[in-house]
């Protein structure tokens, strides 16, 4: 009788106790991190060291916004920080805090992305918190086919295509990569890299001259690209048997490349067209909303996210990369160590030019990529004529984006209502 | 009265079946190609055929089963008459001809692409021999010709044997007097193939023919694992429209159209190949 007091007292104070520390933590409420172990992760290694706890806890996009919205509209909420893609924020905008006062203690944040974190505002509406994109890689035998004054970290496509057939013709076969496959990622590489590179834009200049220019200097690199491009979704695969020397991919599906053979590659920015540096930045970032119920608690959770130690914490917990200047330690896998300072080199150059994720389309999504993807079969692949195709694709990329009446994105011009296609 | 109603009882649960799991989604199917957004449309049917890879997916659809299923005609007619005529180890044919039946449609794509890829046996065989410097790349996107014949191969191996076992089973079933009768008046094997087995082979050739064409405008899983999307079919863009596309109302009118292409040849060879019902056994 005794003891069962003693252990019902003894629940009773864990559970007040349990119930105080709840309310002095801060809600952390993600839409990243989402894997049950890098959310383990994300609290046992990255949110421990702050002082006074974090709760952290992952959604997905919808049920995350959902929560976001009743706790906006009801006035008051228990969410303290928001962490999300820059994607998930857009909509949320004007609920959100002006972070522009933190303190981040000196630390030097990526600018590119904290113009981002604007959202077209005058206000600091998010801080970017970590960032994952696709970079080329080579092999180390291909750098002596580098033509004459190029430079691997300021390579423009021009330079790119000299050197693709410079290796073709002095080793006999094209040893360019490049995931075309039913299942690789080349939509993005037509959204994010070679199209902005050329116009300075993913949507309205579509149907271009510099477009058509970008789409002509495609086909030239492609007439050195290994033609089983077309079978090939992860380019670590083709990277690693060496039938491909140059290849562009996503960081995630680079890696094992890097991992197994480090000796072997390099990693280096995607290359610069007239208009810049195009690149596709996967963008997360850390906002607070004005419904926080403890502004200065949320607001040095924020602070505490772009500390260095926090960064390289969070890059070994979730595979996303620093979004700060910050010397990377020895004990990370070789890929980490490769795509580091590739990635710092690509944002932070001069010409810069992210192109972000295409946003606002919802389940049209898949039929916005399949308008590059068309593109690319017709044009590279099917040899059909370049202004025709993209007159034909324009008119199918007019009508997805008014369908979806979804604005101007990064890098075009904001726009009022749907997304101009010229 | 109880015995007439006991087959109708008995066909219940599989009519019921069919309703539930065939009628019901076909409607559903044939209600979602005509409408969008709630109204009734014939945009979906305008958006697929307006779509720049619509008349090239109908024109490989067409043309695999037109080359198919005349090959696989005369090949299951041959291996049937082999089959039929032997004396031992019949079973032991017929279960070897068949295996490729129980192997799916995806697993046989596998298999040869497993022989016609870069690094697969064909080619290990090639510079085995000498023949070949380098792996060929015998499923490129140049090489549509090489894609469609791999395709065909595939599709023969996989599928002969189906319509072998039908030819079997209505062989078995012609009179051994027919036979006796032409063979006293001196017919040539070709004349008794020509002259009695065709003709009284009729059903068993409808069921087979219907089955097989049916089939080959349904092809995917090979032409997926074979050509990626280098030869696009009908059932393939059905499932691209659906899943990456995801507009269920086009990949609905794409799923009528190929039913609608199957119930035209089906009711085609249903005539041509009808039997008078007083010449049948």
């Amino acid at each position: 009788m005794m003891n069962a007091w003693k252990t019902l007292a003894g629940a009773a104070l864990a559970l007040s106790l349990g119930i105080g520390g709840a309310q002095a933590q801060v809600l952390f409420w993600s839409t990243q991190a989402r894997p049950v172990e890098e959310t383990q992760k994300m609290r046992s290694e990255v949110l421990k060291g702050f002082d006074g706890g974090v709760d952290y806890q992952v959604a997905e996009v919808g049920p995350w916004l959902t929560r976001l919205q009743a706790e906006l509209q009801a006035g008051s909420g228990t969410i303290g920080v928001l962490g999300g893609l820059h994607g998930d924020f857009s909509s949320v905008g004007a609920d959100l805090v002006d972070l522009s006062g933190i303190d981040v203690g000196g630390v030097k944040v990526n600018e590119a992305y904290k113009k981002l974190g604007m959202l077209g505002t005058a206000e600091q509406k998010y801080l970017p918190w970590m960032q994952a994109t696709y970079l080329m890689a080579a092999n180390k035998q291909a750098l002596q086919y580098l033509p004459a004054g190029a430079d691997l970290n300021t390579i423009t496509y021009d330079q790119l295509i000299e050197w693709s057939k410079n290796i073709a013709e002095k080793t006999g076969s094209p040893k360019f990569g490049f995931p075309a496959g039913p299942k690789g990622l080349k939509h993005r590489f037509f959204e994010g890299f070679l199209l902005p590179s050329y116009t300075g834009s993913m949507v309205t200049k579509f149907r271009s001259a510099e477009a058509e220019t970008a789409w002509n200097k495609f086909k030239e690199l492609w007439q050195y690209t290994n033609p089983n491009s077309t079978n090939y979704a992860f380019m670590q695969e083709p990277l690693l048997t060496g039938e491909v020397w140059v290849a562009f991919d996503h960081v995630a599906r680079l890696a094992d490349a890097f991992n197994q053979k480090p000796d072997e590659f390099v990693a280096f920015p995607a290359p610069a067209g007239p208009a810049g540096r195009g690149f596709m930045p996967v963008v997360a970032g850390v906002a607070i909303p004005k419904t926080s119920p403890d502004m200065d608690k949320a607001k040095a959770l924020v602070a505490y996210m772009l500390k260095p130690e926090t960064q390289i914490a969070t890059l070994k917990a979730t595979n996303f990369f620093p979004v700060v200047d910050v010397k990377l330690p020895d004990d990370m896998p070789a890929s980490v160590k490769a795509f580091g300072p590739a990635i710092a080199t690509m944002t932070g150059a001069p010409d810069a030019l992210p192109a972000l994720l295409p946003m606002g389309l919802g389940d049209l999504d898949g039929k916005f990529n399949q308008v590059y993807i068309d593109s690319f079969e017709r044009i590279v692949l099917g040899g059909q004529d370049v202004h025709g195709v993209l007159e034909e694709q324009a008119a199918a990329l007019k009508a997805l984006v008014d369908q979806a009446k979804a604005p101007c994105w990064a890098p075009d011009k904001p726009s009022e209502g749907a997304c101009p296609v010229d | 009265m109880h015995g007439k109603a006991l087959p109708y009882l008995l066909l219940m649960p599989a009519t019921l079946f069919l309703c539930i799991f065939f009628l019901y989604p076909f409607a559903l199917v044939a209600f979602e190609a005509f409408t969008r957004d709630g109204g009734f449309t014939l945009d979906n049917f305008r958006t697929m055929a307006g779509n720049w890879k619509f008349p090239i997916a109908l024109w490989n659809t067409i043309l695999l089963a037109a080359i198919v299923v005349p090959i696989q005609l005369v090949m299951a007619l041959l291996m049937a008459t082999v089959v039929s005529r032997l004396e031992t180890g019949r079973g032991a044919a017929l279960y070897i001809f068949a295996i490729p039946l129980g192997i799916s449609d995806l697993a046989a794509g596998l298999i040869w692409l497993a022989i016609f890829d870069q690094s697969g046996f064909l080619n290990t065989l090639l510079s085995n021999l000498g023949l070949v410097d380098k792996p060929v790349m015998f499923l490129g996107y140049k090489s549509k010709l090489t894609i469609f014949i791999a395709v065909v191969l595939a599709e023969i191996w996989r599928a002969t044997a189906i319509m072998m076992v039908i030819l079997v089973a209505g062989m078995g079933l012609i009179p051994k007097e027919y036979y006796e009768a032409a063979e006293v008046f001196g017919a040539s094997p070709w004349k008794r193939f020509v002259k009695i087995t065709l003709p009284l082979l009729r059903p068993s050739l409808q069921t087979a023919i219907i089955l097989r064409v049916i089939l080959a405008f349904e092809v995917f899983a090979v032409v997926a694992a074979l050509g990626g999307t280098n030869l696009p079919v009908l059932m393939g863009e059905t499932y691209n429209w659906q899943f990456s596309l995801q507009d269920r109302n086009v990949a609905a009118a794409f799923a009528l159209l190929i039913l609608a292409i199957s119930v035209g040849l089906t009711l085609f060879f249903l005539r041509v190949l009808r039997v008078p019902k007083e010449a049948r056994i």
